[in-house]
């Protein structure tokens, strides 16, 4: 609340500094020539006030909470040693809590241990107030410092302009290094977790282990699976997936796109681009409900139907497996995901055929090859490389897809090739561990990291190759 | 002899030859023709798909649009009411016994008719009839009238969902009950309206109580954060790398890295959001907050390309006549260059917000799955958001709850359809060729 208080005073004080500022230099205007106009320098004394002291509240605001558990960790009472790592957590955080009006955890404490609490209690009180108050004096002293030392320099010839410039670029800059530094975030995270996964669990287990069964007690008592991290099964999952996606989405989608780009008049085209638009535009989760709810049951009713006519006939034993076939299958899955590519594959696979220059077409037309002869022999070979690329990138979306395998594929590690079994993949994986109860060092929570990783690597090895197609097989016509 | 002039212009086909000639030019007009036929399949098959897909969610979801409300009159027994303790009623039995009594349904000594007249109203009648106790306990000994949805079930029996050709072990309801629903239904105690209520509740366990207000809510707070975040850095970093910035290593390594972020699977950028925000740096969980900036960074790369390909689109000679007439390269970018290429910006950014609406794996690994029952009371609240509601609804085992599902799909829908719609507005609207 005060830091807001003060943050609000400061934009007060800005706003001060800026109107003295440009009064200042707009009298000075009057009777000479200025380098800068007084909006310049306004905002030149405006950035000195305000930028350094609204840096120091920003930095407590976000890392406080942080410097104040780790200072009231510093030194731990002799009583709280005894506890286990764990119950300790507990004793901090609940000093923590009472100290700033939470809710503490149900935890009873009693007699040294209360007093203990008592005590850290005060301390974490004190060390908000100090370091909220600190930060406030420090901010004031920095606002009213940087008006003073900016104010002081300005003067008909001072370059106001150029240095709110250089500021506008500094900021520029920064901005563009975020993607930097979202990149830097997601390899890091992913890096560090598993690394303290693959310290449990060898690489190479995790690689190449054919037996993935994560479900490994969080307690001694607790009874459960020893629990196994090979993701073979959910490597072979995904494949499985992807594939029956490509086998809708590569023809489906392609074809729309010569359909569109070659044979289309121009009003079918501006009429079912913006309707393919809207298929690309449906989030992924509806696609997962109607997978699990329309698509699943129909796909079963179906080959339940099939299965029960071929019981008792020649193919009795494919009837009776027919007949079991469950909601969950990963032909559910690959088909709604493949429906999801199709306007992917095709508007990427429209860009890369409209590049095809007109003459190649002119030419092979007037040699007398039919328009499709000369799609298929002409129009496609030039196209090839892009079309490849294109593809690589809807398999590299098809793996990293969540929501439609997460509802529809299921939770049964197998490695299989019938696509009517019910399977899971890397991301469902990653879903299903990481959500209801966790707990951060167990190996469990960890290997999400892992398929997190491995996904990573995967999808940015397809989108590089994809990209080297492109630029190594281009063909330049002009 | 102009024809056999022009008959000798071409090479004549020897006559053993011409049927050969004939059947291949046939054969690869069929062809033709199969091809073009693959390509009306293509995207009749694309446009099918789309219109099952509509049609099914619209043909599941448009009944959650309706509820049966009933008006019972009460009599608050000073028998049963206690006035020192009124939270301790029964008041889902009083209203049972109300419907019973109106319906002159007798009761046998186990009250299993109470226990089966109770599986049909919610018990958010009893609620009300409680707080209205609550407010004024002289109501003790009086009627009063309370009205409120059905339960979810009777509702579906209403609506033609659970049908009394069903043998009785296949479906929730007993005969017995399914008459019962008639007879209230014949004399005027249920009424069909609009369901407002799924507008103006949050997520309950109870299907006919539940709602989306939280969630929408929750992901318009989340969509504020993350727009505030992805589009003001996104458009200035696309100015830098447009505008401002020299061709050499660093940026052709920002360039490729932002081409690649773009097409990281989201669900990476939920387990950032775990480690990074909430591990690391306590960004509470489940919050509007870090919801926001995961989404964010998520969107940060459509926004950056899509404003540097509308700052391609302003012509050089904008720029140069600003610098020729003295103007600073910042000044030329944001006194002319910018506020041409804004319906472009704009249109992208809106596009992206749309696409971080609709976005669902990143949140459910920063504990956005909970169980939410209100509307979120700030940015570091425990909170949902519509797609994640819809899965959570998905999940549930209640058949009343999938109805509930394809209608927040068809709210979600109409959000992304109404911004998309603003997006095209703008584009045609303010759109410049140049």
């Amino acid at each position: 609340m005060l830091t807001w208080a003060a943050l609000a005073a400061l934009l007060l004080f800005s706003t001060y500094a800026f109107a003295q500022a440009r009064r200042r230099l707009a009298a000075t205007a009057q009777t000479r020539r200025i380098h800068s106009r007084p909006v310049h320098h306004g905002t030149y004394v405006t950035l000195w006030t305000l930028a350094p002291a609204a840096l120091v509240l920003a930095l407590v605001g976000a890392f406080g909470g942080k410097m104040e558990s780790a200072l009231l960790r510093a030194d731990t009472p002799a009583i709280v040693r005894t506890l286990t790592p764990a119950q300790a957590e507990v004793f901090f955080d609940d000093a923590q809590a009472l100290a700033h009006g939470g809710t503490p955890s149900q935890t009873a404490y009693a007699g040294e241990l209360k007093e203990a609490l008592t005590d850290k209690t005060a301390q974490a009180h004190n060390l908000e107030q100090t370091l909220q108050v600190g930060s406030i004096v420090l901010a004031a002293v920095l606002a009213v410092g940087g008006f003073l030392l900016a104010f002081r320099r300005l003067a008909p010839d001072f370059r106001a302009r150029n240095r709110v410039e250089g500021w506008i670029g500094g900021l520029l800059t920064a901005c563009s290094v975020v993607a930097i530094l979202t990149t830097v975030g997601i390899l890091a995270s992913l890096v560090f977790e598993s690394w303290r996964f693959f310290q449990v669990v060898s690489p190479l287990q995790f690689l190449f282990g054919t037996d993935w069964d994560p479900q490994i007690a969080m307690r001694s008592d607790q009874v459960a699976t020893k629990g196994a991290f090979g993701a073979v099964p959910l490597f072979a999952g995904t494949f499985l997936v992807m594939l029956i996606a490509m086998a809708v989405a590569a023809p489906v989608g392609l074809f729309s796109a010569i359909y569109l780009s070659e044979y289309a008049t121009s009003r079918t085209r501006s009429l079912v681009k913006p309707l393919l638009e809207i298929l690309a535009g449906v989030p992924t989760v509806v696609y997962g409900f109607f997978a699990a709810l329309t698509v699943g049951p129909l796909f079963r009713a179906f080959f339940n139907a099939v299965g029960a006519k071929l019981v008792g006939g020649p193919l009795d034993g494919i009837g009776v497996y027919l007949g079991q076939v469950q909601n969950q299958m990963a032909l559910v899955a690959g088909a709604v995901m493949g429906v999801m590519l199709i306007p992917f594959v095709s508007s990427l696979s429209d860009d890369i055929i409209n590049a095809v220059p007109q003459h190649l077409r002119d030419g092979s037309l007037a040699l007398g090859a039919t328009k499709s002869e000369t799609i298929k022999k002409v129009v496609l070979p030039a196209a090839l490389p892009g079309i490849a690329a294109a593809m690589l990138l809807a398999v590299s979306r098809a793996v990293g897809e969540t929501m439609i395998v997460t509802m529809a594929a299921g939770l049964q590690a197998k490695t299989t090739i019938n696509p009517l079994d019910t399977v899971t993949t890397v991301t469902v994986q990653i879903v299903t561990l990481l959500t209801g109860d966790q707990e951060f060092d167990s190996p469990k929570t960890l290997s999400a990291f892992g398929l997190g990783l491995t996904l990573f690597v995967v999808t940015l090895a397809l989108n590089i190759i994809a990209l080297r197609i492109v630029q190594k097989y281009r063909e330049q016509y002009d | 002899m102009t024809d056999a002039a022009l008959r000798a212009a071409g090479p004549a086909i020897p006559s053993f030859l011409k049927g050969a000639v004939e059947a291949r030019l046939k054969a690869r007009h069929a062809q033709e023709r199969r091809f073009v036929l693959y390509g009306r399949m293509a995207i009749i098959i694309a446009l099918a798909f789309l219109a099952v897909l509509l049609g099914r969610i619209g043909l599941q979801g448009y009944t959650t649009f309706v509820d049966y409300r009933v008006t019972v009159p009460v009599y608050i027994d000073p028998a049963r009411v206690d006035r020192a303790d009124i939270a301790g009623a029964n008041f889902d039995m009083l209203v049972a016994q109300a419907v019973m009594k109106k319906l002159s349904i007798p009761d046998d000594d186990v009250g299993e008719n109470v226990g089966k007249v109770m599986e049909l109203m919610s018990n958010d009648l009893g609620f009300q009839l409680m707080a209205q106790v609550r407010a004024n306990p002289s109501l003790i000994g009086r009627h009063v009238n309370v009205t409120g949805p059905m339960k979810a079930d009777a509702a579906l029996y209403f609506k033609g969902q659970i049908k009394r050709s069903t043998p009785p072990e296949g479906r929730k309801l007993d005969d017995a009950q399914l008459d019962w629903l008639d007879r209230m239904k014949a004399s005027g105690a249920v009424v069909s309206g609009f369901n407002s209520g799924f507008f103006t509740r949050s997520d309950s366990t109870e299907p006919e109580q539940a709602g989306v207000l939280g969630a929408v809510v929750g992901s318009t707070m989340m969509l504020i954060v993350t727009a505030l975040l992805a589009v003001p850095i996104g458009v200035m970093a696309a100015i830098y790398l447009e505008e401002f910035a020299p061709k050499n290593r660093w940026t052709d390594l920002v360039e490729v890295n932002i081409n690649n972020l773009a097409a990281v699977p989201s669900i990476v950028y939920g387990l950032l959001g775990l480690a990074v925000f909430i591990n690391w740096l306590g960004v509470p969980r489940s919050s509007p907050l870090v919801g926001g900036l995961v989404l964010a960074l998520m969107a940060l790369p459509t926004v950056i390309i899509a404003t540097r390909s509308s700052l391609k689109a302003v012509p050089p000679s904008i720029r140069e006549a600003a610098l020729a007439l003295g103007a600073s390269k910042t000044q030329a970018v944001f006194h002319h260059v910018l506020p041409l290429a804004l319906p472009g910006v704009m249109t992208g950014a809106i596009l992206s917000m749309a696409h971080a609406l609709g976005e669902t794996a990143p949140l459910l690994m920063i504990g956005m799955i909970s169980f939410v029952p209100g509307v979120p009371g700030g940015f570091t609240q425990a909170a949902t958001v519509l797609p994640v509601q819809v899965f959570i609804w998905e999940n549930a085992s209640e058949r009343a709850f999938h109805e509930r599902t394809a209608g927040a799909i068809i709210v979600l829908l109409v959000f992304m359809i109404l911004m998309n719609l603003a997006a095209i507005i703008l584009r045609r609207r303010f759109e410049r060729r140049w």
